[in-house]
């Protein structure tokens, strides 16, 4: 059986699912019951001073996709609303009470280094693992120079970083906000400030839908909404390409990642893995479903890992890092074509109204004896892959790679590109 | 066991509350809940074989894909341009042979989308609106009439009015809807639907009803001709084939169309006279819901005889099946030879088992049996009265097998005639199939009257 043990910049857990800072972390007795449940460890939901924050009614939002639920998912919820001292005790507990269990702290305190001077030797006296910067909330906390306020600004990342490392002796993880326009530079920043590792994506700014009776974003809070920070299954995508970026990111290349945004299962996680993660931290998915989907990430992913004989995580981590490259670096000269499999097909002509109506006319609508059959005009496909997503049926619609008897070549070495350097 | 001595038939067999429950909705309507995870179940297919399956054409997906989005009222729209009985044909049509046997759902899951039940749902929501989806073009100054206030000519008059014409119904019976009002099992349209459908149709305007006027009794042929500038006849099937066996002119031996017009009629259906033993002759939708709700009305023992197999019953085996969970014996392979009777009543029905002969043609075998009855229903197929149209009167429809010949465009031989549903020679005995082609009757008449105006 694959041993999932996790070992992430010192900070040991029974597996690498951790819970993300966020309400289903905010007290001992959620924490308690997840760990009941089988979580490798928590992120603490995130503190900051005294007074603690106040929060309105309501805070989440979501997006509907008829009968799937929260497949986006918002909230404008702020930091911890608890005082310090109750959220310390209560971390201090319950890492007494589960040694074995990763308990990272969450932190976001003004931008000042008193203020995290003043914070770092309270949490180290609960005995914690390790701390989290918060540098992302895009919501409420960014409105008073916190949050994605500062990690929207790579000086400010690094030098709170740094701050950090030389107050604590405890691992530092900086959360990253996706809300930039370019991920490594924040990361490359918490890099120079000596953080031990990164953690990301936090969540995305957002308005999840417009209540059309009251004309109000949602959640609606007394007739008047705001952005909220955008997470869930539909924000995957968006994590996985900026885990990537980081891991392959020559600065950055080797920073641990945590990952972040939109894992709700083993092969979520597994993904984030094999571009380089090395714990997978989970929230929408458990305020979803509860703790116990744990179990599948759990068993599934040793499963996976004993079928393809990974003994570790170390064995498959960052194993796709290697074939995320730039497209100027794809083969040109590679061709693959849709096929149809007729013994699967349905007769739904998805497939062909897709290409007809949006891409390249190349699946014919034929009708053989009075009966439905769609079939790939093979000189007309370009191999864009959209049929075979629109196709309902697994497998039906594959992509065959063709022989073209060419040479690799890329972009860069193509004579069609007028800005090709001369391969001399 | 032993048989009284007079038939048993007697009303309230059952306690009344569970008569009653037993014709409440068979099939209630979706809520929101549901009908938006049944929509999304739907592929919204190109050029979807549900809509080709469609007599009507409904353009299935587009309106599933409406009630995905909560636009109910586009999706009720979409169907009844297409179908303006939609309502109707949500809860009778066998769309497990139309377009639910068509859905591609069922080439990898077994389950098709419900789509009867989203149109239920679509077109319930709406009729339960204000108003009517549709308006009235321009007055053309044409009239037309309808004979007939069934749904080939409800659907025929509400197109015609629709374009621009004024039409009258003339229908024989007090109430217009034809078997909508008239068959049709009780618990598949509650709540005096029938009814309520043919109001709202009827607020397109335009539509004027004589009813207990019936062709060839209170009007003519030849004076809705010179009268009116075309006229449409959908007649339907008022006659009813006889068994052929001495003996069954007597009174507990019916007709089921008669019984259950009875029964669609019945203010209190506890004071229905049920037999106790109910046999019940034929194979199509008449004989399913007659022996039905002869079982839900409390019969005792229902069994229905027909002389060939399952798969050449016209009712489909979605409606097989339901009779024999409602506790319906169904005989196959036997047909009536004699009619046994003591004291002026059938009491016991001898049957001959068949088979199909080297040729394929259904033969006795020579071998019997014999079933009790109190009483016995006759199912076996309605036939066009033929006389109004084709009697002695000088103006005569073309018929071919005792139905009304019509061509693509509903003609008949007449020039200034058409006629659809049941009663023509094409005629299927599906709702659906009227809805159609009184349509396509409508659009011909339509065409043939702007043809005249512009002469």
């Amino acid at each position: 059986m694959a041993d999932i043990r996790s070992n992430f910049v010192g900070i040991k857990s029974p597996n690498p699912f951790w819970l993300a800072s966020a309400p289903p972390t905010d007290k001992e007795v959620n924490v308690v019951r997840a760990f009941k449940a089988g979580w490798g460890g928590v992120v603490w939901k995130t503190l900051g001073e005294n007074p603690p924050v106040v929060n309105v009614s309501s805070r989440y939002g979501a997006l509907h996709l008829n009968d799937s639920r929260m497949v986006g998912f918002n909230n404008i919820e702020l930091i911890s609303d608890r005082p310090l001292e109750i959220n310390l005790q209560e971390i201090k507990k319950v890492k007494r009470d589960w040694p074995d269990r990763a308990m990272v702290v969450s932190l976001m305190v003004p931008c000042e280094e008193e203020s995290w001077k003043r914070i770092l030797p309270l949490v180290e006296e609960t005995g914690a693992d390790g701390i989290e910067l918060n540098f992302g909330c895009p919501h409420g906390m960014s409105e008073r120079g916190m949050g994605s306020a500062v990690g929207q600004v790579p000086e400010y990342v690094e030098m709170v970083a740094r701050w950090c490392k030389q107050s604590t002796r405890m691992p530092v993880i900086v959360k990253l906000t996706p809300n930039v326009t370019d991920i490594r530079h924040p990361a490359r920043a918490a890099k120079r400030g000596g953080a031990d590792a990164v953690s990301l994506i936090n969540t995305i700014n957002s308005i999840c839908s417009v209540d059309l009776d009251l004309m109000a974003p949602t959640p609606v809070v007394d007739g008047k909404g705001t952005h909220g920070g955008y997470c869930g299954p539909a924000v995957k995508p968006v994590a996985l390409n900026m885990t990537a970026e980081i891991a392959r990111d020559a600065e950055t290349q080797g920073l641990p990642i945590s990952a972040i945004g939109g894992i709700g299962n083993w092969r979520d996680a597994a993904e984030f893995m094999a571009l380089g993660a090395g714990t997978a931290q989970v929230c929408t998915a458990a305020m979803h479903h509860g703790f116990k989907i744990v179990d599948d990430m759990i068993s599934g992913l040793k499963n996976w890992m004993d079928e393809k004989g990974y003994a570790t995580i170390e064995d498959f981590r960052g194993r796709a890092v290697p074939n995320v490259t730039d497209w100027k670096f794809l083969n040109i000269n590679f061709k693959s074509i849709a096929k149809i499999d007729q013994d699967k097909c349905i007769k739904c002509g998805l497939c062909h109204i897709a290409c007809e109506d949006t891409s390249h006319q190349a699946i014919a609508a034929n009708r053989l004896e009075g009966k439905r059959r769609y079939e790939v005009i093979d000189e007309e496909c370009v191999g864009c892959n959209l049929c075979s997503h629109v196709c309902p049926v697994p497998d039906c619609i594959t992509m065959v790679s063709m022989e073209t008897g060419k040479p690799y070549q890329n972009w860069t070495q193509d004579p069609r590109n007028p800005m090709r350097k001369a391969a001399e | 066991m032993a048989q009284s001595a007079t038939p048993d038939i007697a009303a309230a067999r059952l306690q009344p509350q569970d008569i009653d429950r037993n014709f409440e909705d068979v099939k209630p309507v979706l809520d929101r809940k549901r009908a938006i995870v049944e929509s999304s179940r739907c592929y919204f297919c190109y050029d979807a074989p549900c809509t080709e399956a469609c007599p009507t054409s409904i353009d299935i997906p587009n309106f599933i894909r409406m009630i995905s989005t909560d636009n109910v009222r586009g999706a009720a729209e979409k169907i009844f341009e297409q179908n303006i009985l939609g309502g109707m044909c949500a809860r009778v049509c066998p769309t497990e042979i139309l377009c639910e046997d068509s859905c591609v759902r069922n080439t990898s899951e077994d389950k098709p989308v419900n789509i009867g039940a989203l149109q239920r749902y679509a077109t319930d929501r709406l009729m339960a609106q204000d108003g009517h989806p549709f308006q009235r073009q321009a007055p053309s100054g044409r009239k037309v009439a309808v004979v007939g206030g069934g749904p080939a000519g409800l659907s025929c008059a509400h197109r015609l009015a629709m374009l621009g014409h004024d039409v009258t119904i003339f229908e024989a019976h007090d109430k217009l809807g034809g078997l909508n009002e008239y068959g049709i099992a009780a618990y598949k349209t509650v709540d005096d639907f029938a009814q309520r459908e043919v109001q709202w149709l009827m607020r397109i305007g335009g539509i004027s009803a004589k009813t207990g006027t019936a062709l060839g009794r209170d009007v003519t042929l030849e004076q809705l001709r010179r009268d009116y500038d075309a006229v449409f006849v959908g007649l339907g099937l008022a006659g009813v084939n006889a068994l052929g066996l001495d003996g069954e002119e007597v009174a507990n031996v019916q007709d089921a169309v008669d019984y259950i017009a009875k029964l669609r009629q019945a203010p209190d259906k506890s004071k229905l006279p049920v037999g106790r033993k109910v046999l019940v002759i034929g194979g199509g939708n008449t004989a399913i819901d007659i022996a039905i709700q002869s079982k839900r009305l409390g019969a005792e023992d229902v069994t229905l005889v027909y002389r060939r197999g399952p798969d050449q019953m016209s009712a489909t085996w979605h409606e097989q099946e339901f009779a024999q969970v409602n506790g319906v014996k169904i005989k196959h392979w036997a047909k009536p030879v004699r009619l046994i009777s003591h004291q002026g009543a059938v009491r016991e029905v001898e049957f001959e088992y068949t088979q199909l002969d080297d040729q394929g043609r259904l033969t006795g075998t020579g071998e019997t049996f014999a079933l009790l009855c109190d009483v016995v229903f006759k199912a076996i197929g309605q036939k066009l009265v033929k006389d109004p149209v084709n009697g002695k009167a000088h103006e005569s429809l073309d018929l071919a097998n005792g139905k009304i010949v019509v061509n693509a465009d509903m003609q008949t031989s007449l020039p200034n005639v058409w006629a659809g549903g049941d009663c023509v020679a094409s005629g299927t005995d599906l709702t659906v199939q009227s809805v159609e082609d009184g349509k396509i009757a409508a659009i011909a008449i339509d065409r043939y009257l702007r043809r005249k105006n512009s002469k």
